[in-house]
């Protein structure tokens, strides 16, 4: 777990550090083209003469920010539609099963990408297409476990005692299913990053001169004879906090006991 | 265990759900999608014609009806750009991402289960290790980057594979590995903990009493049963071979419906775009259906209790 987190921390400090420096990721130097790294050019420069660190940085400012917003808003979605599901049951419950199994239906990145594919690419509709087609492991999770609490006594109680149903969802089924979110969530956040980069890379997310791990690695496989490090430094970066998120996750889920309905 | 035709009412619901959801994704498109394909300075008359053949000029209801008419019959509408059906283009691309995924396939279920075998039998020595490590950075790294590290390797550095394309011999073997070694990483944990599971029960231990040998043990007792949940993944996982094509095949210009996807997405030629994705994910339902099937009709249990 200390790995897993001193790892996570970097890729933070590198994110919300790049403001501090003065960061130049699309200055174009011509005559550093394909430079490889160096002692002046830590990473060395892409085939427009920019410095691979700074974009490095850049790109990781992005996907943090995309996976850290589209994790809240996946999570904050699926908890709010589970403890719906399975806190009021019946037709509710029936209808609510009915549209994850829908969505469950399209495999990995496939409905990012076509969500991707209609809306447009950019920042924000990375987010979008990436909420859309995350909330669903959270709503399945968070549902299984309030239909077996829902009869437990101190939610009879509280029902007897006349709470309203937010309340009783709030203060008495909420905080009992928060351990496996939190497990699904760390998970989450690796396929979140592998997701951005992922439709970067197709040239549906980030576009340029903006730097994303995706697109640099799209970019940079047309150079991969002449300038390999274009590919194996942002493919390296997300490899190690993809790697990181899942350690993470394996730790938490031992920790906090859960078994993952996610993961074998 | 539900009865068959209730399985099946099942999986026509969702295919149901599943193909509204791809004819409502139309409705995202910002703005006017005939301005989006053809630009703002078009002929009155082509918007016209392109009106006509997206349907536009038609209430959403009425296209949505028309859209499942149309689906019935096997028609998923006609490409924008290529002017052909859409049902045409898939099936030409079709086999080679068959080819690929197939070629996948095998590989999940050489490296996976012999990797889980091992692990279980040695339980936390070095080779239990080492396919849990396995495991770990088969599910971490992203397939592109995967894709050009091999290609680095392989065909650059020792010049044993061509670099992309399927016409060369040998060109399959990397796609190959690219698109199934995360899956083969899912599988070799879920062998693995399909087989430690089970072996504290009570059949195991008289196997094993009554003098059977630990080979015989494993291939009479205890794989027969340890199999049944990998084969629900490996299910699972044979129509999300189709889904993860559409990167492998853009890394590795693979001519399958994946890059016809990302083609007509950047040409934003929508009947292809919708087409596709239908095409996936009745193909991912359809495989995890039948595979529930299979392993329920592998197991002893169920027999017993219908």
């Amino acid at each position: 777990m200390r790995v897993s987190a001193i790892i996570l921390g970097i890729w933070v400090i590198m994110a919300l550090g790049g403001n501090l420096g003065s960061l130049e990721p699309n200055r174009v130097v011509l005559e550093a083209i394909f430079t490889p790294p160096s002692a002046t050019h830590w990473l060395g420069a892409d085939e427009l003469g920019r410095p691979v660190f700074d974009r490095l940085l850049a790109g990781a400012r992005v996907s943090l920010l995309v996976a850290v917003v589209s994790v809240t808003l996946s999570a904050t979605i699926g908890i709010a539609v589970g403890l719906i599901a399975g806190y009021f049951g019946g037709l509710t419950d029936r209808l609510i099963s009915r549209l994850i199994e829908v969505f469950l239906a399209f495999p990995g990145m496939l409905l990012a990408i076509a969500m991707a594919a209609m809306i447009g690419p950019g920042l924000d509709n990375v987010i979008i297409a990436l909420s859309a087609m995350g909330w669903v492991g959270y709503a399945r999770l968070v549902r299984v476990q309030v239909l077996a609490l829902r009869q437990r006594d101190h939610v009879l109680a509280a029902t007897a005692l006349g709470r309203t149903a937010p309340a009783i969802m709030r203060q008495h089924l909420l905080p009992l299913v928060m351990a496996p979110v939190w497990v699904e969530a760390s998970f989450g956040l690796a396929g979140a990053v592998v997701a951005e980069a992922g439709l970067s890379f197709l040239g549906l997310g980030i576009q340029p001169p903006d730097a994303s791990w995706g697109s640099m690695i799209r970019d940079g496989v047309r150079y991969l004879l002449v300038a390999p490090h274009l590919v194996l430094a942002p493919g390296g970066a997300l490899f190690l906090v993809v790697l990181a998120a899942n350690l993470f996750g394996d730790a938490l889920r031992d920790r906090l006991d859960v078994t993952s309905h996610s993961r074998p | 265990m539900r009865t068959l035709a209730e399985q099946l009412t099942d999986t026509l619901v969702v295919l149901f759900g599943v193909s509204t959801l791809v004819f409502l994704l139309l409705v995202l498109i910002p703005g006017d999608p005939v301005d989006v394909v053809l630009g703002e300075s078009a002929q009155a008359a082509d918007r016209a014609a392109m009106r006509a053949s997206l349907g536009l000029d038609r209430p959403l209801g009425e296209r949505w009806l028309d859209f499942y008419a149309d689906l019935a019959s096997g028609d998923l509408g006609t490409s924008l750009i290529r002017r052909q059906p859409v049902a045409d283009l898939i099936m030409q691309r079709l086999p080679a991402t068959l080819q690929l995924a197939a070629a996948a396939f095998l590989i999940v279920v050489l490296i996976a289960i012999p990797l889980g075998i091992l692990a279980a039998r040695h339980r936390g020595r070095w080779p239990d290790r080492l396919a849990q490590t396995f495991a770990l950075f088969g599910l971490s790294i992203p397939n592109f980057w995967l894709g050009p590290l091999l290609v680095l390797l392989f065909s650059v550095q020792l010049g044993w594979t061509p670099v992309s394309g399927n016409l060369a011999p040998g060109s399959l073997i990397l796609p190959a590995i690219t698109l199934g070694l995360s899956m083969a990483a899912i599988t070799t944990r879920m062998m693995r903990s399909s087989l430690l599971e089970i072996e504290s029960q009570a059949f195991l231990r008289t196997a094993r009493c009554k003098g059977l040998g630990e080979v015989a043990v494993l291939l009479r007792h205890s794989l027969p049963n340890a199999m049944l949940p990998v084969i629900t993944v490996l299910g699972m996982q044979l129509g999300s071979l189709l889904a993860g094509a559409v990167i492998t095949e853009v890394v590795f210009a693979w001519p399958g419906i994946g890059s016809l996807l990302i083609d007509a997405i950047r040409q934003r030629d929508y009947p292809v775009v919708q087409g596709v994705v239908l095409c996936i994910a009745f193909a991912y339902v359809l495989t995890n259906r039948l595979a529930d099937l299979f392993a329920a009709w592998l197991d002893p249990r169920v027999h017993e209790a219908n």
